[in-house]
């Protein structure tokens, strides 16, 4: 009898979980949602301008997505964006793990360890878009790099290198500059999970007379793999979402050639050029490979290891 | 024997500290690296902006120059509205932080607390969209805000940032840990409405978990140019990194580059400052949010 009073007391609190969610349903109804159906709904119609001519709405059903599949450019830009995001993420991971591990040895001891992870963090919390802006200097004809190159003699003074004229060093700056800005974050996520281990399993490796290395391979990176799948799979929709320093890197072009244009750069052109149709197929086709990615962060981080 | 097993022990042991000695040594010598690595691209911009246009084009020294000050001058007397641009961040990124944490708490407040029956599917909805970039619903975002005819207007770029999925996990995550539900029932007996319990008792203990959140909100907002760059198009209602971008397109051959550099320097220098000043609470709270507790 006094269990059923407890409970309907609670009964009438819980209606303020209701209450308390209304801020958080109606914004993400009205900015998000909406957003979603109607860009779903632009992406049936021929709807862009030519000049000052503006061409439909015309329901065209299927024809945007058909364009968008058999053009090319998607494969172009998606190949662009997930080459870039390699060349930054490969590096990222196996520093991280390194300087992981060691952070989170006990028996290594390293002093000023909080100073070094504020240091590798700090280029995480940088305007991207600045960064792209500094690098672009950095790099140009006539800036430091090349000045400092001439310096010790690896470069002509007559021929400057044209950094972001070549595919591979202006990818490679993409890259490296994605590699910068996350190593840091990456680092700190992967030394969280390494200090989650059981330490009696290190001890016991180190009464069987394994080293430092048999350690690593044996038992941190089997039982880090959660962790890693995580990381992997949020990395690769950041990568997807990779803009701000591409686009202030080649000023929108994608140059040399188009080959560091990524997606979402080819996103931002078509809605700047109000071409909606083109537009609204490609972000769902975005939305459908970011929504299987989430579901798989979603199913790593709920799922009991 | 015996003598002998435990000198073999006595020799491993002296070959394990030597090993750490030497492994201690290199890791020290590849942070120092890494710490090169990633401060080498500020030292630099910070004495470029120090140079004249000139000395610039001559070539790369370590060492400061002498004209910072006339560079700082040129540039908020120049055509760039940089002043205009650091107010509409900050309104825009200081209106995001704190709206999104507030709110955020709001929610994981009603997932945590109360028990109904939509709980267990709007916290397993909000866990499975978490990760959806906003871009991939600009084009209706953008369609919507024409409308309502809010382009050139905050209110699109700091609204939204009520709905904050990943802000509301790393509350929720908090809670778990900080907030026993017998607190809340300790209020309640008190005759404490369910509001003012929300503010009055449970925020307070939130306030760790919010200043973290708010800083990453501050700096999220602060970096943005994709969202803003779609919704703000006269120069006194732009952001600096649309700013910067304006400074790219530009032909920056013709710009004096001592103010380029301060115009990048002057953009990153508060998230810096903030850094330097709360490093200690941000790198502390990276971990907590992102993965299962």
């Amino acid at each position: 009898m006094k269990q059923q009073h407890k409970k309907s007391k609670v009964v009438s609190f819980n209606k303020w979980g209701y209450i308390f969610l209304i801020p958080f349903v109606v914004v993400y109804l009205v900015f998000s949602f909406v957003p979603l159906v109607s860009t779903i709904y632009y992406s049936f119609f021929e709807k862009y301008r030519v000049g000052v001519i503006e061409v439909g709405p015309n329901w065209i059903w299927f024809d945007n997505y058909k364009t968008l599949l058999t053009n090319g450019d998607l494969i172009t830009y998606t190949t662009n964006t997930l080459v870039m995001w390699i060349i930054g993420f490969i590096p990222q991971l196996l520093v991280s793990l390194l300087l992981g591990s060691w952070f989170s040895d006990t028996r290594l001891r390293i002093k000023g360890s909080a100073f070094f992870k504020t240091v590798i963090y700090l280029p995480n919390l940088i305007m991207a878009s600045a960064f792209a802006m500094l690098f672009f200097t950095l790099f140009s004809d006539g800036g430091p790099i090349n000045a400092m190159l001439q310096s010790i003699g690896l470069q002509n003074p007559e021929v400057p290198y044209k950094w972001l004229q070549h595919v591979w060093s202006a990818r490679g700056i993409v890259g490296f500059l994605n590699f910068l800005m996350w190593f840091g974050n990456t680092t700190i996520l992967l030394m969280a999970g390494m200090m989650g281990i059981d330490p009696s399993l290190f001890e016991a490796a180190e009464v069987d007379g394994a080293n430092a290395t048999q350690v690593f391979w044996k038992i941190t990176l089997p039982l880090l793999r959660p962790i890693l799948v995580f990381v992997l799979i949020t990395s690769l929709v950041g990568g997807i979402q990779m803009f701000d320093v591409p686009q202030i890197l080649t000023n929108g072009t994608g140059d040399p050639m188009r080959s560091s244009m990524t997606l979402i750069m080819y996103l931002n052109k078509h809605l700047f050029s109000k071409n909606y149709g083109m537009a609204g197929a490609l972000s769902v086709v975005l939305f459908i490979i970011t929504g299987i990615l989430s579901l798989l962060v979603y199913k790593v981080s709920t799922s009991k290891d | 024997m015996a003598n002998n097993s435990s000198m073999q022990l006595q020799v491993d042991k002296e070959k394990v500290t030597g090993g750490i000695k030497a492994r201690r040594f290199v890791a020290y010598v590849v942070l120092i690296f890494f710490t090169i690595l990633c401060l080498f691209w500020f030292y630099i911009l910070f004495i470029n902006a120090t140079r004249t246009n000139s000395a610039l084009k001559q070539g790369f020294t370590l060492i400061p120059g002498g004209n910072a000050w006339n560079n700082w001058s040129n540039l908020v007397h120049g055509t760039m509205p940089i002043w205009n641009g650091l107010f509409n961040s900050f309104i825009i990124a200081g209106l995001s932080a704190a709206l999104s944490t507030y709110f955020s708490a709001v929610t994981a407040y009603a997932i945590h607390v109360y028990n109904f029956k939509l709980r267990n599917i709007f916290f397993t909805f909000v866990l499975m969209i978490m990760t959806i970039p906003t871009q991939v619903t600009a084009l209706g975002f953008v369609r919507l805000v024409t409308n309502m005819k809010l382009e050139d207007n905050f209110i699109p770029l700091i609204i939204p940032a009520i709905a904050a999925p990943t802000v509301f996990f790393y509350m929720k995550q908090y809670m778990d840990s900080a907030l026993p539900i017998e607190i809340v029932e300790a209020a309640r007996i008190d005759g404490s409405g369910e509001i003012r319990t929300f503010n009055q008792i449970v925020l307070p203990i939130l306030k760790p978990a919010i200043a973290v959140q708010m800083i990453f909100a501050f700096v999220a907002s602060w970096n943005n140019y994709f969202t803003p760059a779609l919704i703000l198009h006269k120069d006194k209602l732009k952001t600096l990194p649309i700013l910067i971008a304006q400074l790219r397109s530009a032909d920056w051959l013709k710009f004096d580059m001592g103010q380029v550099y301060m115009m990048i320097a002057f953009s990153i220098l508060p998230v810096i400052v903030v850094y330097l000043l709360l490093s200690r609470f941000i790198v502390q709270g990276i971990a907590l949010g992102s993965v299962k507790g």
